[in-house]
């Protein structure tokens, strides 16, 4: 407590601070040096493994999930490719597996569309909101401010058995709706609104607009417990999203060592601190929506639900909803969403460039500040999604000129990570060629966000393939790119191995062609105007042309996938297998590369946490001894660098305009 | 801190370089601070939602008459007002580490919210047994006098007051928690609770207008 | 390696500037007067964006192909930490750019959208349904008879609830195609009977939702005659995918003759016009000049 500096008063306020900070094992209050009694390790397999308080098991299990929830996903989308490219085709694969869902081998139109709705909301839910905040962030934002731990791991281990329930939710609708006997039973009838339809879940696409998704059995297949289950899922999977975002936010601010001012972090816990404020402000709105919609479901509500509508000449008695309510509130969540969803992929993309660019990131504080603009912008932006929705056009003008205007910070990065490889001695390694990949990855589909965004351009290409081949090159995949350098950039710190370069290359290639064989043509597609989310383009002579497109996107996703099978056999193989990794393999700076041991002991740092001496990427000091400097090498020992670096940041001067020309 | 002296020693009294907590709050309560304001969007949402389908219907009803309705609200709301100010005691007790009053001031901020429960509760059941209205529909006398009148009113009154009475009830469990295990609580566990409960307070502050007010029956037709 | 990875990028830029440019795929022709002017925006747009695009990759291109590693373990990259001068350079261009793009792309929205139809515009009321569009026609009274969901009889074709004992109704004509003439404002009223659909007709260049609990109008001139499909682009189910009809674009006085004609021989007339229009623009025929 002496030699800490901190400027606590002593009142009793403060004295109970630091009290509840010793039960937390908060080095400001109890000392950096003594081991804590909640931190031994514990022994046993279940709390070890299982039900672990360890951020780095939390972590790794959010990044299986992830994994095999990106599997599942995958697959989807190639049934769904199989259908639109060969319809009609009888497979008999599909009817031994789907029964019902492809009688003779035939996908049925319902089928299809549950397939899109589980494949959209696995990704983006599942996957994109997983992985790279509860997965990599989880494992390394702690390590990366120097911390022992998450602030709340009893609550971190709830977020991720609440995902997993979640996930598990969802998947049951896969059961009750595939299934007669099972989407026959009381429970599901009396409950869950009926399944056995045949489909995989809800019909209704990811968005679940209602009425379509508010009515139940009459508005079509999959609408009974399919969507009810979908519905519930998504709820349960706000809540655990929720409890991460308050432990993120709540460890990065409070649990920071030593030195590790705000503008040392690595751009990582940056873009992990961001992700978290979205969540924390989104979440809340689609939990009071999903509630709402299921009250509609299953208490005879109708706040979704305007009145006089018919079915088979049937007037329902509901009356005085507004299906564009639903919309507003989804999308105020679902901008920031896909936020959510890249911020991470560019927090690691920027770290990544800059290890092995061998150089520090260009322009560290406009980094910062972009990502926060980009953050504060997406809250204000959703309307860009409603243009066509029969709201008021007026506002219209207003979200779209916003969202325009919302390209201005994504380019700012681009330009900060071209200026990062400006100069660079680069080394090729995987994770950079992801890393690398993701950049051009963005580029490709934010650049089209600037075209939708147009109110007068979405008149026409709205809710058309356009819009797809817009945010899969971004979400569907620059963010998945993100994530693959995350994989196979901290496998070694994880996993104490290294992952196969050789496989990983053989990962790479066929990943970056096959995805931009994928969707690019996919935008050609929107500009004749295929419309999305239809089961087959059979009907219409307008989509004739597009026929050798649409084959091409199918190989392409074929071979796509195919190449993923690489990358999940070089992840099992190397943790076995791998060559066994050095603590810090590509000589990077931050603190997750000085652990004790690797992967780093229980309490991370073996109950001496590090003392932050600069910012987080000095590459290429001149006169340095190395071509790096950690993060925790104090300035005696790293030569002339205090000249340059020290203290990067912490003066507030920006660092900006050291030797500024390259 | 100025830009030369620091090279050796760069840690410094400035609240943000680390080793610190920022605010000058431990964990807990930041965490609660961040649940509140994400709590306060679900609210927000769902007050924003119900005021989007008020300003769209055609008519809503406003049934609440002065007498006894108004009244009887404004009896819930002093009861949530006084127990704010019994948790402010409470507070306040514990920071003296007067931990025997802490407990009683919260006994009675649980009592507030209890008797705040019973009397919504009271009114619910009114509502539905004595009226007939329903999450789902109107009571036919109310659709007589405002014709057109949006069923709506019962979904937004049970959703919004549900859930608020949810946080209530909450609340209370958590500050008995609190007051059972006060000799093991720190002061700031009692402070973050106090936090919780203000907050659930302030959130009935809207609610109440939203709501209620809102809805004032001006010409009550004899009941 | 890095100059592997440059070449592909490049490449990959050249494939997908030649997919946008071959002239193979493109918009369908316009037949609305405001078509046009929404082709010039999109053309402007998609040029500026694809500069962009080829812009940034060429550049990133060229970082790894000039500045890979040689695996001298002496070498250093250049040590900087930035530019705030270029920095602002850069986001006032960028942001210059972007905005000017956006205040562009409102012009045709707001010619659409923030006007009335003119006075005397021809009014068609749209019934969408799980997986039907209904046109309703005012007849030659030109007004709409009453309609009541409560009399929806889709067995007795009654698909949009007409109420017959209404005056207006005895006239009025309700098809599952949407004529309209060529050359006068036409108006449309969206409405649903069950959940949202869209109405899309790709050579019309416009989109909009069709919401159950509104009545939304959208207005627009068509100046080419033919017949074209429309298509629902909202998912609304099962078969959002066979959600077909078609706008048939007649000449005025074509238009005047089918409206005047009795819903007995309204749905004949139409489905002969189907025959006599094959898709497409009607090639020959005198096209009212988009100015
Ligand atoms: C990770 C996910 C992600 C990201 C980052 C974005 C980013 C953006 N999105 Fe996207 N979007 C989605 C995911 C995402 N989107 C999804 C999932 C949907 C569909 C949902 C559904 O309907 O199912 C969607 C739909 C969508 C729409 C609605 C379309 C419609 O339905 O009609 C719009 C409209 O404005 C839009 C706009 C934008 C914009 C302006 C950005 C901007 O943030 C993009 C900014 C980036 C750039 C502008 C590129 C920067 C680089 C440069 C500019 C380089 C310049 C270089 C040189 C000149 C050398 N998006
Ligand atoms: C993350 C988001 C994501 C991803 C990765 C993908 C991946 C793919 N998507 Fe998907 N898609 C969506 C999000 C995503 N999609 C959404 C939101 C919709 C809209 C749904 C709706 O309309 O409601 C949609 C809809 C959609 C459609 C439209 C259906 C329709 O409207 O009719 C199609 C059609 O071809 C399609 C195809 C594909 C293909 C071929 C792939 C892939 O197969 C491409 C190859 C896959 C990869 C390159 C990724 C593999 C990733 C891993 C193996 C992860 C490993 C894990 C870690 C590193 C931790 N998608
Ligand atoms: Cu109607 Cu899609
Ligand atoms: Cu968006």
């Amino acid at each position: 407590m002496e030699e800490a500096t901190t400027p606590i008063e002593p009142t009793a306020a403060a004295a109970a601070t630091q009290a509840e900070a010793a039960e937390a094992g908060h080095p400001a209050a109890a000392g950096a040096h003594e081991p804590h009694g909640h931190h031994s390790p514990p022994t046993g397999f279940i709390r070890k493994y299982i039900f672990s308080i360890d951020h780095k098991v939390i972590g790794i299990q959010y990044l299986l999930l992830a994994i095999t929830a990106a599997f599942i996903g995958m697959f989807m989308s190639v049934l769904m490719r199989l259908n639109l490219t060969w319809p009609g085709h009888k497979w008999t694969i599909l009817e031994t597996l789907f029964p019902l869902g492809a009688p003779g081998g035939v996908m049925t139109p319902e089928f299809y569309l549950s397939l899109v709705t589980m494949h959209g909301t696995i990704m983006v839910f599942f996957v994109l909101t997983t992985a790279p905040q509860g997965g990599f962030g989880n494992y390394f934002l702690p390590i990366q401010v120097g911390a022992e731990d998450m602030a709340f791991p009893v609550l971190n281990m709830l977020s991720f058995w609440v995902t997993l329930v979640g996930l598990v939710v969802l998947i049951s609708a896969i059961f009750v709706e595939g299934s007669t006997i099972l989407g026959n039973t009381d429970f599901v009838n009396n409950f869950l609104g009926g399944g056995g339809t045949g489909t995989l879940g809800p019909i209704g696409g990811w968005t679940g607009y209602p009425p379509l998704s508010a009515l139940g059995k009459i508005a079509g297949p999959g609408q009974g417990a399919g969507a009810t289950l979908w519905i519930t899922s998504i709820a349960i999977f706000c809540i655990a999203s929720l409890l991460g975002a308050l432990n993120f936010i709540t460890t990065l601010l409070n649990m920071r060592t030593r030195g590790m001012s705000l503008m040392r972090m690595p751009l990582t816990c940056w873009s992990w601190f961001t992700t978290a404020i979205l969540a924390l402000l989104a979440f809340p709105v689609l939990l009071a929506a999903g509630v709402l919609l299921l009250l509609d479901r299953h208490a005879g509500t109708s706040f979704f639900i305007p009145g006089g509508l018919v079915f088979s000449d049937a007037v329902l008695p509901n009356k005085g909803g507004s299906p564009i309510l639903w919309q507003h509130l989804f999308w105020f969540f679902g901008h920031p969403e896909v936020y959510i969803a890249i911020l991470p992929g560019m927090g690691a993309t920027s770290h990544i460039l800059s290890t092995f660019a061998r150089k520090p990131v260009f322009g560290y504080r406009a980094m910062v500040f972009a990502m926060f603009a980009i953050g504060l912008l997406g809250f204000f932006v959703w309307g860009h999604h409603m243009f066509i929705s029969g709201m008021d056009p007026r506002t219209s003008i207003a979200f779209s000129v916003l969202t325009l205007s919302i390209g201005v910070p994504s380019a700012i990065k681009t330009f900060n990570w071209l200026g990062t490889l400006w100069g660079a001695k680069i080394r090729f390694t995987v994770p950079m060629m992801f890393a690398i990949g993701f950049v051009s990855l963005f580029v490709a589909g934010g650049i089209t966000g600037l075209v939708l965004g147009q109110t007068s351009l979405d008149l026409f290409i709205h809710d058309g393939y356009f819009v797809l081949a817009h945010f899969h090159l971004v979400m569907g995949v620059a963010a998945i790119f993100g994530m693959f350098a995350g994989v196979y950039f901290w496998f070694p710190k994880m996993f104490g191995r290294m992952m196969s370069e050789r496989l990983g290359q053989l990962h790479f290639w066929p990943t970056f062609i096959g995805v931009y064989g994928i969707f690019v043509p996919m935008h050609i597609m929107g500009i004749v105007g295929m419309p999305r989310r239809y089961a087959s383009f059979q009907e219409y002579d307008f989509l004739r042309p597009l026929d050798p497109l649409v084959m091409l996107v199918t190989i392409a996703a074929i071979v796509t996938a195919a190449a993923q099978f690489i990358f999940l056999f070089n992840f099992i193989w190397s943790m076995f297998k791998g060559e066994r990794a050095s603590g810090n393999p590509w000589e990077a700076t931050t603190l997750e590369w000085v652990t004790p041991t690797t992967p780093p002991p229980h309490d991370n740092f073996g109950g001496h946490l590090p003392t932050v001496y600069r910012g987080p990427y000095e590459f290429a000091v001149p006169d340095a001894p190395e071509d790096y400097v950690l993060q925790t090498t104090p300035d005696a020992a790293a030569g002339n660098v205090a000249a340059h670096a020290a203290g990067q940041g912490v003066q507030g001067s920006s660092g900006n305009g050291h030797n500024g020309q390259h | 801190m100025s830009t030369h002296a620091h090279a050796a020693e760069p840690l410094v009294a400035d609240d943000w370089n680390g080793g610190t907590f920022p605010y000058h709050i431990g964990h807990k309560k930041l965490g609660m601070w961040l649940f509140i304001v994400s709590d306060a969007l679900t609210f927000s949402a769902m007050l924003i939602g119900y005021s989007y389908v008020r300003v769209s219907s055609d008519a809503w009803p406003t049934p609440f008459a002065f007498r006894p309705s108004i009244i009887f609200s404004t009896v819930m709301t002093l009861c949530l007002l006084a127990s704010s100010f019994t948790m402010v005691m409470a507070v306040a007790a514990s920071a003296r580490r007067d931990r025997r009053r802490a407990r009683r001031w919260i006994g009675a901020t649980m009592l507030g919210g209890l008797t705040f429960l019973a009397l919504h509760i009271y009114e619910w059941l009114h509502l539905i047994n004595d009226y007939g209205l329903k999450p789902f529909t109107l009571p036919a006398a109310w659709l007589e006098r405002w014709p057109q009148a949006s069923p709506l009113f019962g979904a937004t009154f049970f959703a919004i007051t549900g859930l608020h009475m949810f946080h209530v009830l909450t609340g209370v469990l958590y500050l008995g928690y609190i007051a059972l295990r006060i000799r093991r609580k720190t002061h700031e566990d009692v402070e973050i609770s106090g936090l919780y409960w203000h907050f659930v307070d302030l959130v009935w502050m809207f609610v109440f207008p939203l709501i209620y007010l809102l809805s004032v029956d001006f010409h009550p037709t004899g009941h | 390696m890095g100059r592997a990875l440059g070449v592909l990028i490049w490449l990959l830029t050249i494939g997908s500037v030649w997919l946008f440019v071959n002239g193979r795929w493109w918009l369908p022709p316009y037949i609305s007067e405001h078509g046009p002017a929404y082709d010039r925006q999109f053309l402007i747009t998609i040029i500026v964006v694809g500069i962009s695009f080829v812009a940034a990759q060429v550049g990133l291109g060229i970082a790894v192909w000039r500045y890979g590693s040689r695996g001298d373990r002496r070498e250093r990259a250049v040590y900087s930490h930035g530019n705030n001068r270029l920095e602002i350079v850069w986001t006032a261009i960028t942001a210059l750019i972007f905005i000017t793009l956006g205040l562009m792309g409102q012009r045709v929205w707001a010619q659409l959208h923030l006007n009335e139809a003119p006075a005397g515009a021809t009014k068609v009321h749209v019934v969408a349904q799980q997986f039907q569009w209904n046109f309703h026609y005012p007849g030659a009274d030109k007004t709409f008879g009453r309609t009541d969901p409560a009399l929806v009889k889709d067995a007795e074709l009654n698909f949009v609830g007409l109420d017959e004992q209404d005056a207006n109704a005895k006239d009025d004509q309700v098809v599952t195609t949407l004529a309209v003439p060529v050359g006068r404002p036409i108006e449309l009223t969206l409405q649903s009977k069950d959940v949202t659909h869209d109405l899309f007709v790709p050579e019309l260049r416009y989109k909009q939702d069709v919401v159950p609990g509104m009545a939304i109008k959208m207005h627009f001139t068509l100046t080419k005659e033919g017949r074209f499909e429309l298509a629902c682009a909202e998912l609304c189910g099962q078969l959002h995918y066979k959600m077909k009809s078609y706008l048939i674009a007649l000449p005025a006085n074509v238009y005047d003759e089918l409206v005047a004609l009795p819903q007995a021989q309204f749905q004949g007339r139409i489905t002969q016009l189907i025959k006599e229009y094959p898709m497409g623009i009607k090639q020959g025929a005198a096209t009212t000049a988009a100015r």
